[in-house]
């Protein structure tokens, strides 16, 4: 796999790329449409819905508040249920550990259940690195993996490909990595899912090691859980010898009954299901049944960066539903690709800055801005996440961090010009009469010079012929 | 430093000082209600029979194609059914129908929860088969998901299973079958 997020341009100059393409907006807006009308027919079946999102975000908040007790506990539990975990402090060291326990087996391939932090640590580019294959078996990762793409969306990573473009892409690359696919492949998406059912069986019934996340990770039991609708995760979780997962360590929930709240939460949210088709829990080794031998390493890789900031820890809350992206008018236009990482959208535009720091990468930098904070994606967070208030902190902390910059930037020339005007009653009425003046002179359609960037999208209001404290002087003598 | 003693030191430092919230407790489920149940598992398009202790057999034989294996424990006898005597997986590819009973199932979301305990079997068996013919009492139906929780023992291996194996991965439309049992058929036993 050669496509990469590395060296995307900032999300100004992807976003126009991605809003030129017509055939990704068709795709997007069907999509993003008809999953926001499932989402909302059956979260309004839930009477206490509101009473769920509290209950979620507290729990979340309470593990977070104590997270060295959790991780500590949780540890001892996978451990007491014939688990061993590792702890890896970035995604090198969590590649490494991977990529090791494969090599102990001999195995140059793994079969991988949809996980977003793999992803995140770009764990199948490592393996393959190391002469290991990794293969996605979730239907949409196998779609980017097959047509050598980079995912738009949590849940639905192939989002942005219709049924046309998914046929074609079986037909082509199918064969190079398996079982080709049928020749009279039609796109009718039943058919394309047979195609990847044959494609992956052969993987599954071979594979001895397998590679998954986890949606939750239960403290007091040792628990793990993953949520999926295809049974590519069963088989992966069951089939194999070995089973390695990797959670981050903001997936920790305290107790048992705690999975209630989030069972109830997670899929109405992402899917608009009243339940996802499958949900696997194990907790350690059972003899006799499923891997006999299971890896837990638990990863940092910036959390505790997020952890540390205080308006943006709620972040870690996050469950990965996506349903922030399918409510974002931005998100809706541009698709996940411009947000230069594997989580876009809203959420992405405050977990990649948190989890990343701002300051040192224009990329990272400018995705606090890739928002209207139109608020949106507060409403449907099932663990009710201010995205807008995290979003507003971080512009802030971007700014912070550009003040010593050589070249200032536009805005905060503009806003240390606003500021000096402001800052005396004299260089207050100047620049009034100025204004005054330039109002005089400017019709509607005018545009200051220099500030097309502002002006570009939106009106600029013609300055009043006289400013208020003129006005006054005038009337009041 | 290991990296889980940096890990932790981290952890502590980010939330020194940081208050834990309240949780605010949630309302009971409601009563149990066996047709919820029976219309939540139909919406997923699987199957759903309502039938007698008695008639149970002649259900399950119905309900069967091809060749079908049965686990250890099983409380219905069915004809030239293969005992699963630890199959490899790629026998098990081979076995077009699995019979199983369950431990739970959730009225609210329409889930059959397994515990591959006796009559159930280990997880393969209800995953590489095609065909899934579920038993399920009335009387082992609870209201909601915290209900099924409680009944539930963590230390086991545990499948909730929600209809068919599905995916919406191709413009979000629902497809049901990919690599589960693309057909679930539902045996709700009542006396």
């Amino acid at each position: 796999m050669t496509a990469t997020f590395v060296g995307m341009p900032a999300f100004p100059e992807a976003a126009r790329t991605a809003l030129a393409d017509t055939q990704l907006r068709h795709n997007l807006a069907h999509a993003t449409t008809t999953i926001r009308d499932k989402r909302a027919r059956v979260v309004a079946e839930v009477a206490d819905w509101e009473d769920l999102r509290v209950a979620g975000a507290a729990i979340k908040d309470a593990t977070l508040a104590d997270l060295e007790h959790h991780l500590v506990q949780l540890e001892a539990a996978i451990t007491a249920a014939g688990g061993t975990v590792h702890w890896a402090r970035d995604a090198a060291e969590a590649n490494r550990i991977v990529a090791d326990i494969a090599k102990a087996h001999d195995a140059d391939e793994v079969v991988k259940v949809k996980s977003m932090v793999t992803q995140e640590i770009g764990l199948n580019e490592a393996l393959a690195a190391e002469g290991i294959a990794a293969w996605e078996t979730d239907l949409a990762e196998l779609i980017v993996q097959l047509g050598d793409d980079l995912p738009s969306h949590i849940l639905v990573p192939a989002i942005h490909r219709n049924r046309a473009e998914i046929r074609q892409i079986f037909r082509e690359h199918m064969a190079a990595a398996g079982r080709p696919a049928p020749d009279d492949l039609t796109d009718d998406p039943a058919e394309l899912a047979g195609a990847a059912r044959l494609h992956l069986r052969e993987k599954f019934l071979r594979a001895k090691v397998a590679v998954s996340g986890a949606n939750f990770a239960v403290a007091e039991t040792g628990t793990l859980v993953v949520v999926e609708s295809e049974g590519n995760g069963r088989m992966c979780l069951t089939l194999p010898e070995v089973l390695v997962s990797v959670v981050g360590i903001e997936k920790v929930l305290p107790t048992w009954q705690d999975l209630d709240v989030f069972l109830r939460l997670l899929p109405r949210s992402s899917t608009g299901e009243r339940m996802n088709p499958y949900t696997s829990m194990w907790t350690g080794v059972t003899p006799g049944d499923g891997p006999q031998e299971i890896h837990v390493v638990l990863l940092d890789n910036g959390r505790t960066n997020a952890l540390a900031d205080e308006v943006g820890r709620q972040a870690l809350r996050c469950i990965r539903c996506s349903a922030c992206l399918n409510v974002c008018p931005v998100y809706e236009r541009v698709g996940g690709h411009a947000y230069g990482s594997v989580y876009p959208g809203p959420i992405g535009a405050i977990l990649n800055p948190l989890l990343h720091g701002v300051g040192s990468d224009p990329q990272t930098d400018s995705l606090p801005y890739a928002s209207s904070l139109c608020g949106a994606c507060f409403e449907v967070c099932p663990v009710r996440i201010d995205i807008p208030e995290v979003l507003v902190d971080l512009r802030a902390q971007v700014v912070d961090a550009h003040r010593g910059d050589r070249r200032p930037k536009a805005e905060s020339l503009a806003m240390k010009a606003t500021g000096a005007a402001f800052g005396s009653a004299r260089r207050l009425a100047l620049g009034e009469k100025v204004a005054g003046l330039a109002g005089r002179m400017l019709n509607r359609e005018s545009r200051p010079p220099g500030g097309s960037a502002w002006t570009g999208a939106r009106d600029l209001p013609v300055p009043a012929r006289e400013s208020f404290r003129s006005w006054w002087k005038r009337t009041q003598r | 430093m290991s990296a889980r003693e940096e890990i932790l030191r981290r952890v502590r430092e980010a939330t020194a000082g940081v208050e834990a919230p309240t949780r605010p407790a949630l309302a009971d489920s409601g009563p149990v209600s066996v047709d919820l149940f029976a219309d939540r598992v139909a919406d997923y398009r699987a199957v759903v029979e309502r039938c007698t202790t008695d008639q149970l057999p002649e259900r399950v034989a119905a309900a069967v194609e091809g060749r079908v294996v049965v686990p250890a424990g099983l409380g219905v006898e069915v004809a030239d059914a293969i005992d699963d005597d630890q199959l490899t997986a790629a026998e098990l590819d081979r076995i077009d129908t699995v019979v199983t009973e369950a431990r739970v199932g959730i009225a609210e979301t329409g889930t059959i929860v397994l515990d591959h305990g006796p009559g159930q079997g280990r997880r393969a068996l209800t995953l590489v088969p095609d065909r899934h013919v579920c038993i399920v009492r009335a009387d082992q139906v609870v209201a909601d998901v915290q209900d099924a929780l409680a009944l539930l023992d963590h230390a086991r291996p545990l499948t909730w299973i929600s209809g068919p194996s599905a995916t919406s991965d191709i413009e979000l439309d629902r497809v049901e079958g990919v690599h589960g049992p693309r057909n679930l058929h539902v045996l709700l036993v009542e006396d």
